[in-house]
């Protein structure tokens, strides 16, 4: 948008609405919605709060873990499925139906199988990114022009250095963009998991606070889970942008 | 014999007997880019007309301007003495990339132009059945565009652009996405459709060829800035055998005529 | 703006694996090879549960029994009655909301300024965290669990439609507008025609969250419907039992995602029929 010839940035219109959220806030309209400022003094405090570091390293380590199983067992599942036929007719429906199912409902099954502890919320984060990770990449692995596969072979490439140096590359656009969506369905399976489990990091924190009401630090640990799922999202699609050059030049 | 096809810049035009579209001192920047200076030109009712020119002569961006698709920063555009604010139901395009819908069948497609001026469906599909026919799609009135060839989709495009009567008829490098045996075949067909149809046609290409096959009348543009750099008429008999153009004397000359001209344009 | 806001329709789901056509669309495969895939899946199902993996891991036999005793007995028909009314009511809502706001966000540049933002920072980030609060607002009934689909659903919609909008083939426009078309012609006959797929893809996708959504809702607060079927038989160590349920909720969201997409197919895009 455009304002007295100055194009403002579409995302400046969150100030915008941090300033109605000040506003009705102070009018004390809802009394779910605190003023923002509140919500910002709260939002300091909390940082400095034990209770909110060790949960936010609990959470963060369980991310992690759970994140980096995803794209370790992820990446090569999907380079499996879209190099190998039949690999691909036995799971490809499989993954698809968990890459858009209602997760949250194993939630429980894992709770019951892994314990009410971080192993679940590993397990969680796992299940709710490893899908579209290989969706991806196979996608990304299907998409590599057959020429390009010839050409390496025709040079006399070996099977590794065909999948080192090839394949793992021409692939590795499509590969970011499954690992960004993975990393925010991670986000996503963090968050319910923990809510779910509700004895470990940020779940506790939510469940203390909304049950004792205490909504400007209810309202501070969203913003910065939401500031935490948003920053990931932009630090990938930076690397993405990096590699888009050659995605564009592939077609 | 070739001089007195040809006539040189600056062109003294005087005004043919009737001029259905006439260009007057039209020009168009886009940013610093000159894309054309001071275009004067008229369009002969019922003629073919092509624009020619290297890539980069604004050819487009002139029919667009006629087509009332984009609006010149000078100058005037009139139709049959009316100035051109817009698109108007006296033209009709025929788009580069075909613009069919992908959803809607032939049917459909050739007859939206009807369908947006709010033709009941009766009377537009009867209009765009006759057209499908006379564009050699009958049959296909039910197949969508990605079941056809490249060269059939263009013949939906122009189809559709037969069947609002328009009488100005403004194709944009209507042949450049089909393939060079369609070409053909397409051209031919366009030179029988043109004497059936008594329209106006304003044809823009950069095939030198294809511009001697089909046109009366071809005006040559240079490029940076676009100007008009001649006018050329061949004189080309197109009655009988649309084959026997191709080995015609006077059509290999003018051919050869433009190249000679247009190659100083080329890298 | 609009080509660098991504949604996660580009990659997920059902969409790209049969919709490109591409040879190995699970869909566009014999039965047979559907049936082998899902036999095998059983298997090492069964295999594990008789191992077993875990004592709380019942076999594949043992699941399928557990199903059918939930089902004569009525507990998980009447659960799927509580589950489903939030569920379709959220769905439907974020559908007329969802579309509508993506084609006027599309369509206005002050709409799209306002409201994108929003919602970009409502796809990415983890909504699920306001679920709690939602049904302690509106208590444990059907508001809250509408309320539970609908945050989860109405982001992917609304960004589905909008970058559809966004990005509609220019070339149609310019065709329209040569054939005279009005404004209010080119947004009906041009613009939504052409954006239905992308939308199409993302009510899917809204209706994939809102099974979430609706799930997350019994699970946490709510002792209803499927979710509280799901607590329920954790509680009382019926593995079998819960397994089942939690097996038929993913299979009927998957069943009614496969249906969506043949109903698109079938009535919306005639031209993809048979291609």
């Amino acid at each position: 948008m455009t304002l007295f010839g100055y194009r403002v940035p579409m995302m400046a219109s969150l100030l915008v609405w941090c300033v109605v959220w000040e506003i009705v806030g102070r009018l004390d309209l809802i009394f779910l919605l605190p003023p923002f400022s509140d919500v910002l003094v709260a939002a300091v405090d909390l940082v400095q709060l034990p209770s909110w570091q060790s949960a936010t390293v609990t959470t963060l380590r369980a991310f992690a873990i759970g994140m980096a199983l995803a794209i370790v067992v992820g990446i090569p599942l999907g380079i499996l499925m879209g190099r190998v036929r039949i690999a691909d007719d036995l799971l490809g429906m499989w993954v698809n139906i968990f890459s858009s199912a209602p997760l949250s409902a194993i939630v429980p099954v894992l709770m019951i199988l892994f314990g009410f502890g971080e192993k679940t919320i590993v397990a969680a984060v796992f299940l709710f990114a490893i899908w579209i990770i290989v969706l991806d990449t196979r996608a990304g692995v299907r998409h590599i022009s057959p020429s390009l596969i010839e050409m390496a072979r025709s040079y006399g490439a070996s099977r590794p250095a065909l999948y080192t140096k090839i394949i793992l590359w021409a692939a590795l656009p499509e590969i970011l963009a499954g690992i960004r969506l993975g990393l925010i369905r991670g986000v996503k399976g963090v968050v319910i998991g923990q809510l779910l489990v509700a004895i470990v990091g940020y779940g506790a924190l939510f469940e203390t606070f909304s049950r004792n009401f205490r909504m400007a630090e209810f309202w501070a640990l969203t913003i910065i889970l939401f500031a935490f799922a948003l920053l990931i999202s932009e630090l990938i699609e930076r690397a993405e942008a990096k590699v888009e050059y050659y995605a564009g030049a592939r077609q | 014999m070739r001089s007195a096809v040809l006539r040189k810049e600056p062109p003294p035009m005087p005004a043919p007997v009737d001029s259905i579209v006439e260009v007057r001192d039209i020009s168009k920047t886009y940013g610093d880019v000159e894309a054309l200076r001071g275009i004067d030109l008229d369009f002969p009712r019922g003629k073919l007309t092509s624009l020619l020119g290297p890539s980069g002569c604004g050819k487009t961006t002139l029919l667009k301007i006629i087509a009332g698709l984009i609006e010149a920063n000078a100058g005037t555009v009139t139709v049959d003495g009316k100035p051109v604010s817009g698109p108007g139901p006296e033209r009709a395009f025929v788009f580069q990339d075909f613009a069919l819908m992908p959803w809607a069948t032939v049917m459909r497609n050739v007859a939206f132009g009807l369908e947006l001026r709010g033709v009941n469906k009766t009377e537009r599909e009867g209009k765009a059945r006759h057209y499908i026919g006379e564009v050699g799609l009958a049959g296909f009135e039910n197949k969508y565009p990605h079941e056809l060839s490249g060269g059939m989709r263009q013949r939906v495009g122009l189809a559709r652009a037969l069947s609002v009567d328009a009488e100005v008829l403004l194709l944009d490098e209507p042949f450049s996405a089909v393939d060079e045996q369609n070409r053909r075949k397409f051209q031919e067909d366009l030179i029988r459709l043109r004497t059936n149809q008594n329209k106006t046609f304003i044809f823009v290409t950069h095939s030198i060829e294809e511009a001697v096959y089909i046109s009366d009348r071809i005006v040559l543009l240079s490029p940076r800035p676009g100007r008009v750099s001649q006018i050329i008429e061949p004189e080309i008999d197109r009655s009988g055998d649309p084959e026997r153009i191709h080995r015609d004397q006077h059509y290999l000359d003018t051919v050869d005529e433009i190249w000679q001209g247009l190659k100083q344009y080329v890298e | 703006m609009a080509s660098s806001i991504r949604t996660e329709s580009e990659a997920v789901g059902f969409a790209p694996l049969s919709g490109r056509g591409e040879a190995a669309g699970w869909q566009d495969h014999p039965i047979l090879l559907r049936l082998i895939s899902i036999a095998l899946f059983a298997g090492i199902w069964e295999i594990a549960g008789r191992i077993p993996v875990s004592f709380a891991f019942p076999t594949f036999s043992d699941t399928i029994i557990a199903f059918f005793g939930l089902m004569a007995d009525g507990s998980l028909p009447s659960a799927y009655l509580s589950t489903l009314q939030p569920l379709l009511l959220g769905v439907v809502l974020s559908a007329f909301i969802g579309v509508g706001l993506g084609t006027l966000c599309g369509l206005w540049r002050t709409g799209e300024w306002l409201a994108i933002p929003i919602f970009i920072v409502l796809q990415a980030a983890p909504v699920a965290a306001f679920i709690p609060m939602v049904t302690f607002v509106y208590g444990i009934g059907l508001t809250a669990k509408t309320l539970a689909v609908m945050i989860l659903a109405l982001p992917v919609i609304v960004l589905n439609t909008y970058k559809a909008v966004r990005n509609v083939n220019e070339s149609l426009l310019v065709m329209c507008r040569s054939f005279l078309g009005t404004r209010w012609q080119s947004v009906t006959k041009i613009i939504l025609p052409d954006a239905s797929p992308v939308i199409f893809a993302g009510l899917r996708l809204g209706v994939a969250a809102g099974f979430v959504g609706v799930v997350l809702a019994e699970l946490l607060i709510t002792p209803t419907g499927i979710g509280d079927l799901i607590t329920f038989h954790r509680s009382r160590a019926d593995y079998a039992e819960m397994y089942a349920t939690i097996g038929s909720i993913i299979a009927l969201s998957t069943l009614t995602l496969v249906f969506l997409q043949w109903v698109e197919v079938r009535i919306f895009r005639p031209e993809k029929r048979g291609a």
